[in-house]
């Protein structure tokens, strides 16, 4: 199957997402899909997908010019699509999730349950994807939930499979296990559609590398023939540092103390086990670990959306174990949240008030009763300049910006107070090489400005490019605690697997 | 007599290994990196108690103890008589109220304490319910002192006027779980009680329950219509349907059918007594000597209830109040969805608020009182789900009965008290059972479709 996007435009209010798109996905190849922030990669896909409708141009299916008017016409011409943000229902079982809209049923439409549960079961198995159909999708981890979209997907008999940025949420490990089902597909003859901001697996996986810009094709490339810096400038449009510039750092004493810290959730599981360690003024602490070892309740417990049992969090001496989220930022602290969906946005809010969301109730915004939304809109508008956030304007609700352009919303919220720590969570995910690099930069001045940073990333990368200590969580404890200049990728990566244990000092 | 003290025994907070092995099902963990790694469950291997168990566990004792004193201050100062419980019309048995206040309090003593000092667990909730029981039974022991009570007939009384609720919670039930919030529901009630009274005056009975779904839908529709199209907040448009309903059938009371007697007159339907099963001892007429409401209310819960977790119809209708863009993303019409479940649901109400017609044959102004909101209640108590809200209902209309027999007995309690009972049972089982009960996530939340 061939699938032809012809002339593709869409416009919002206030921007053109797709400007005279072209793009062909054939089966038995990958294409990968890059560009910025907002240059419109996931509105043509939802275009290709049914559930956006192009202004112009046309979807050619093997020579034939189709039209969907919903997700359900373009599943019948077999195309499939893993969003960006999961589409399952959490308290359905797996099954469940997969069935939904395809029900096989019997008498009065009662839905057959184990003939579901069986082709589950089989198609899991052909694809190598190890689902259990009766399991509860909320109990399980982000990458068994991508596994269930994929069999979704399947289950439809798709021929063409998008991918949203599907590495984004992934730890590396279940990015390796990705890719070999991507490779599974491909070998089963589907053609797969993969968008990402991580180049190196657009070099790695791709058949094809067609590149975005504002809208418009700026050019595909061979994955042989390219490498990541030409790929990066090709994307932004002008040369792009890859690599975190720093000076040595300088720490001074402790800022954010934290000892002892023990967390059981409701359900009684201990999350954090005695956890002590500093970090210092101008100092960046980068915390590693394969995701679900603690790092999730850390920050919780360090930015008040969590109370310890036992153990104290302290920023310049002062107790901060029990303070609310709203004491905590005004201790001059800033968060960064890992899940910017739940967490760290208000949709419906526009560009400008996301960004004072936080301070709004305090100088310069407002004084007394009274907000000074001009001062507010004029802040607004100086950090959406500096940081290259791509919204039609201030005013636009934050929800229509593109997911990497949220995160840069936050970022720029919360970096842009005075601060003495800040705590940040995944700050890059999602986001565009060219706006990696000024958020690196970003974090690297708070730092030689005497902050205290903590950053917690499942990305080891990230962790090492940015962190002078490198502190290893697993299983809620904390491992090791290294100087970054005396350690390197491999024995970080033992720590992170449990494989090793710190001797205390 | 040692019949409650069994629970106490039990082991509280025993770990179980079978909890904790829970949220791994599903193929092997794909976090895991070491050889032969489980999900990471916490470091201790073993469940703690958390501060917010500890705290629930702490007022659950505060709340026992209350009633413990409630007992002894009220309950066993009476005026000491002995009460007589009829179960049928030649057995009975009967108490004497002040030991069995002072047994109760002592035992809800034993089990405040208890609950404090152990922590909650799983025999919270059965210990819950028996000292429920023993309360509610010492306050009719108390309230009925020196007088005769017929227990089969207050548990008749209790399923025949948790009939309209267990109708009205249906019908929100049908609506919340597609992701619309239906405050209406007092709404279509009130106006399936006008309909039936003024078209079944001028027809017949049956044809007027007919008409009284009819209006009771397209008022559902005019909401989901509302919500769906324009979306408008949904607790206000249900807010304003009610307020509407209100007016207009208390004008129409007022001008047509006071002014004309003929069309406030229905023939009212009577009980069906099933053969053989009627004659069962004590359940026989409790059960088998109601309404067809009762029996068509029954067939409802179990029917909706089946369909909801078994069909496809279920499914679709859960999953669009779950996450209506995963549905949509998989083809499924939301909106089309929705529409229905609310016409189905205005229809169920409708029928619901003929009941009040087929009762008492006339419609008088604001006849449904106020029961559309605890059926709301039932809703959230019974948790959206149809066997839930049985229970529930069953609750209020025992609350309902009981005040109703009370007020007929001359207790003394005064009848304005009696007559807030259902509401005040509403208000404190919403407040203890309501706490952990999980809405449908989109529920009142507009969905934009492309
Ligand atoms: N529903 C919407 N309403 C209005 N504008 C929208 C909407 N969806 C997307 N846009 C705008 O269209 C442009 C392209 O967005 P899109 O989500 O396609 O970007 P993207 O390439 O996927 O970016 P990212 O890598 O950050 O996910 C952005 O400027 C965005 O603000
Ligand atoms: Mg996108």
């Amino acid at each position: 199957m061939e699938l032809e996007l012809r002339g593709i435009t869409k416009r919002f209010p206030g921007v053109v997402a797709n400007d005279d798109v072209n793009l062909t996905v054939r089966t038995g190849e990958v294409l990968a899909l890059v560009g910025e922030n907002g240059a419109g990669k996931s509105t043509l896909m939802n275009i290709m997908y049914g559930l956006y409708h192009a202004d112009e141009g046309e979807i050619v299916v093997d020579g034939t010019p189709q039209t969907f008017a919903s997700p359900g016409d373009a599943i019948a011409a077999g195309i499939g699509m893993v969003h960006q943000h999961f589409m399952l229902v959490p308290v359905f079982t797996v099954a469940e999730n997969v069935v939904l809209g395809v029900e096989p049923t019997g008498f009065l439409g009662r839905i057959e349950r184990d003939e579901a549960h069986r082709q589950v079961a089989e198609i899991s198995a052909q694809y190598g994807l190890d689902l259990d159909p009766e399991a509860l999708v909320e109990t399980l981890p982000v990458g068994i939930q991508q596994r269930i979209e994929i069999l979704k997907v399947l289950f439809r008999n798709a021929e063409i499979v998008v991918f949203d940025e599907p590495t984004a949420v992934l730890t590396p490990q279940e990015i390796e296990e990705f890719f070999n089902i991507v490779d599974a597909l491909k070998a089963a003859g589907k053609g797969i559609v993969f968008i990402t901001h991580k180049l190196k697996e657009a070099l790695r996986i791709a058949d094809r590398i067609s590149v975005l810009r504002r809208g418009k094709t700026v050019g595909s490339a061979d994955p042989k023939e390219i490498n990541e810096v030409q790929l990066a400038e090709m994307m932004v449009g002008r040369p792009v540092q890859l690599v975190v510039e720093k000076e040595h750092a300088e720490p001074g004493p402790a800022t954010l103390s934290v000892d002892d810290l023990h967390v059981v959730t409701p359900e009684g599981r201990s999350v954090l086990d005695h956890i002590s360690f500093d970090v210092r003024a101008g100092e960046i602490v980068g915390v590693a670990g394969v995701q679900g070892n603690g790092q999730t309740e850390l920050v919780e417990a360090l930015t008040g959306l969590r109370d310890p049992v036992s153990g104290t969090v302290t920023i310049d001496g002062s107790d901060i174990t029990t303070a609310t989220p709203r004491e905590v930022h005004d201790a001059r602290i800033a968060h960064i949240p890992e899940d910017r969906q739940r967490s760290g946005l208000v949709g419906a809010f526009s560009v400008a008030e996301n960004m004072v969301l936080t301070s709004y109730a305090s100088e310069p915004f407002s004084s007394g009763f009274l907000m000074n939304w001009s001062k507010a809109r004029e802040v607004a508008a100086e950090l959406v300049e500096q940081y290259d956030v791509r919204t039609p304007s201030i005013d636009t609700p934050a929800s229509n910006l593109s997911g990497g352009n949220q995160q840069k919303v936050i970022v720029a919220r919360e970096l842009s107070r005075e601060l003495r720590a800040v705590i940040a969570s995944q700050p890059t995910r999602g986001v565009d090489v060219g706006s990696i690099e000024y958020i690196h930069a970003q974090i690297v001045k708070a730092r030689d400005e005497g902050v205290a940073v903590l950053v917690v990333s499942t990305e080891l990368d990230e962790v090492m490019a940015l962190a002078d200590r490198v502190v290893v969580m697993y299983r809620g404890r904390i491992v090791a605690n290294l100087r970054r200049d005396e350690t390197d990728h491999s024995e970080v990566g033992l720590f992170m697997a449990g494989a090793k244990e710190q001797q205390p000092a | 007599m040692g019949l409650v003290s069994a629970p106490v025994d039990e082991p509280s907070d025993t770990p179980s290994s079978a909890d904790a092995e829970r949220p791994q099902r599903g193929g092997p963990p794909p976090t895991s990196v070491g050889p032969g790694e489980e999900a990471y469950l916490g470091t201790l291997g073993f469940l703690e108690e958390s501060p917010e168990n500890k705290r629930r566990a702490r007022n659950i004792g505060i709340a026992y103890l209350v009633a413990a004193v409630v007992c002894l201050v009220v309950f066993a100062r009476g005026d000491g008589g002995v009460s007589t419980f009829g179960i049928s019309d030649d057995s009975s048995f009967s108490v004497a109220g002040i030991p069995l206040a002072w047994f109760t309090a002592v035992t809800l003593a034993a089990l405040g304490g208890a609950q404090i000092m152990r922590g909650t667990g799983k025999w919270t909730a059965a210990a819950a319910s028996v000292a429920a029981i023993l309360f509610v039974f010492t306050f009719m022991a108390w309230a009925a002192a020196g007088q005769s009570f017929s227990l089969t007939g207050t548990l008749q009384d209790a399923l025949k006027a948790a009939t309209p609720l267990v109708l009205g919670a249906l019908a929100g039930i049908m609506c919340e779980r597609s992701g619309i919030i239906n405050i209406a529901i007092e709404g279509l009630l009130l106006s399936g009680a006008f309909t039936s009274a003024l078209v079944g005056s001028l027809t017949n009975i049956w044809i007027g329950i007919v008409a009284a779904m009819i209006a009771s839908c397209l008022l559902a529709l005019l909401l989901a219509w509302l919500a769906i199209r324009f979306s408008v907040d949904q607790v206000i448009a249900g807010f304003a349907i009610n307020f509407f309903v209100l007016g207009l059938t208390s004008f129409l009371d007022s001008r047509v059918l006071t002014r004309n007697p003929d069309y406030n007159s229905v023939k009212t339907i009577g009980d069906i007594e099933v053969p053989i099963l009627s004659d069962i001892p004590f359940i026989g007429p409790i059960l088998f000597e109601q309404s067809f409401y009762v029996y068509t209310a029954l067939a409802l819960v179990g029917i909706i209830g089946w369909a909801l977790f078994r069909t496809k119809w279920g499914l679709r209708t859960r999953a669009v109040g779950e996450h209506p863009q995963a549905a949509g993303t998989l083809g499924v019409n939301v909106i089309r969805r929705r529409y229905y479940n609310l016409a189905m649901a205005g229809a169920i109400a409708g029928f619901g608020g003929s009941w009040w017609t087929a009762d008492v044959g006339r419609f008088n102004e604001n006849i449904t009182n106020g029961r559309g909101f605890i059926a709301l209640a039932v809703v959230i108590v019974g948790r959206w789900n149809p066997f839930g809200a049985l229970l529930a209902a069953l609750l209020f209309g025992f609350a309902d009965a009981l005040a109703l027999k009370f007020s007929f007995l001359g207790t003394g309690i005064p009848s304005e008290f009696l007559e807030m009972a259902p509401f005040l049972v509403t208000l404190v089982v919403v407040a203890s059972f309501g706490r952990g009960a999980r809405p449908p996530k989109a529920l009142g939340q507009p969905y934009e479709q492309q």
